[in-house]
C-alpha cells in the first residue's frame, strides 16, 4: 500500500482502484507445448523466474507437454507483457490475452 | 565434452573439445548474424533514446522462419496487437539474445579458443567457468541455436526427432546429431545448477 495516500475514513470503505483493476482485467501468460524445449529447461525457467516451487514448476511443465498449454500467470496487461517478454528471451513460446478471450 | 558441475567454491564449469568448441561458437555466431540482419542494422542511426526506450522496432514478423521462432508474436490471433508489442519490445528482445550468445562465445574465448587456427591444428581443450550471469546467459544461448536448428531441421513435433536422427540424407543426420548434443549441454548444465 502507498503510505502517502491520504486515510480513507473508515465509514467510507472506499475499494482499493489497483485491486478493481486486477479483479476485472484479469490477463494470463500462456506458455505453449514445443518439441525443442527440454522439460528440465521449462520446469527450471518456472521455477527461477516466477519463483514457483519445485512441485509447481514440474506440474505447469507437465501441462505444457501434455495438453500443449499452460497458463503460468495471470494478473495485469502490463504484467503479462513482462512476462511473455521474458519467456521470449528464454526461448519459451508463449502468449498473452485476456482471460477467457 | 566433459558436462558441466558444480565447483565447491560456486562456478559452474565443463570441458570442451576443440571441435565441439569451434561448433559452438559458430552457431551461436550465426544466430547472433541472423538477429543483428533483422535488427542491428539502423541502430547506429536510430534515436538513441528511442532506442533506449525499445520503440520504433518493426511492427511486422520477421519473413526467415527461424527468426519468427526468435522474436514470435505475443499475442494469438491477433496482428495488431502482436504488432504494437513487436513495435516496443523486439528490439531489446534482439539486444538480449545477441548479448547472450555473445556472452557465450566469450566464455570460450576465456577458456582458450582460438579462431583463424587450422582446423587439423592439434588443439587444447577449452575449459569454460560460469558465473551465475553466465549460466544465465548459456542457457538462453543454447535455447536460441537449438530452437534456431530445429527450425531448420523442420522439428514441427516429438516424431520428427526419430525421423530426422534416421534420415539417410548425411547433411541432415549430421545436424541432427549436433542438435541431440546440444541437448545434451543444456541438460547437464542443467543438472549442474540443482
Amino acid at each position: 500500500m502507498d503510505g502517502m495516500t491520504t486515510p480513507t475514513p473508515v465509514e467510507i470503505a472506499e475499494p482499493d482502484v489497483d485491486e478493481i483493476v486486477e479483479l476485472e482485467d484479469p490477463w494470463v501468460t500462456i506458455v505453449w507445448n514445443d518439441p525443442v524445449n527440454l522439460m528440465s529447461y521449462v520446469a527450471y525457467v518456472f521455477r527461477n523466474y516466477f519463483g514457483y516451487t519445485e512441485e509447481k514448476a514440474h506440474q505447469l511443465m507437465l501441462a505444457v507437454h501434455h495438453e500443449g498449454k499452460a497458463v503460468v500467470s495471470s494478473g495485469s496487461r502490463e504484467q503479462m507483457e513482462r512476462h511473455v517478454q521474458a519467456m521470449h528471451e528464454y526461448g519459451l513460446w508463449a502468449t498473452l490475452e485476456r482471460q477467457d478471450a | 565434452m566433459k558436462p558441466f558441475k558444480k565447483r565447491r567454491r560456486g562456478g559452474i564449469t565443463a570441458t570442451f573439445e576443440a571441435g565441439e568448441a569451434h561448433l559452438l561458437a559458430s552457431l551461436s555466431g550465426q544466430v547472433v548474424e541472423l538477429l543483428r540482419d533483422r535488427n542491428g542494422a539502423d541502430e547506429s542511426t536510430a534515436d538513441p533514446l528511442a532506442t533506449q526506450l525499445g520503440m520504433g522496432g518493426p511492427s511486422l514478423p520477421p519473413e526467415d522462419p527461424v527468426l519468427r521462432r526468435l522474436l514470435p508474436d505475443a499475442y494469438r490471433d491477433d496482428a495488431e496487437d502482436s504488432g504494437e508489442f513487436r513495435r516496443f519490445t523486439e528490439r531489446s528482445l534482439t539486444s538480449a539474445k545477441v548479448a547472450n550468445a555473445e556472452a557465450l562465445i566469450g566464455s570460450l574465448v576465456d577458456g582458450g579458443l582460438a579462431f583463424g587456427v587450422p582446423a587439423d591444428a592439434d588443439q587444447q581443450p577449452i575449459e569454460v567457468e560460469l558465473d551465475p550471469a553466465q549460466v544465465q546467459a548459456w542457457l538462453r544461448a543454447l535455447t536460441d541455436v537449438r530452437l534456431s536448428l530445429a527450425v531448420r531441421l523442420g522439428i514441427e513435433d516429438d516424431d520428427d526427432i526419430m525421423l530426422i536422427a534416421q534420415s539417410e540424407d548425411e547433411a541432415i543426420a549430421a545436424m541432427s546429431e549436433i542438435y541431440d548434443w546440444l541437448g545434451y549441454v543444456q541438460e547437464t548444465l542443467i543438472a549442474a545448477l540443482d
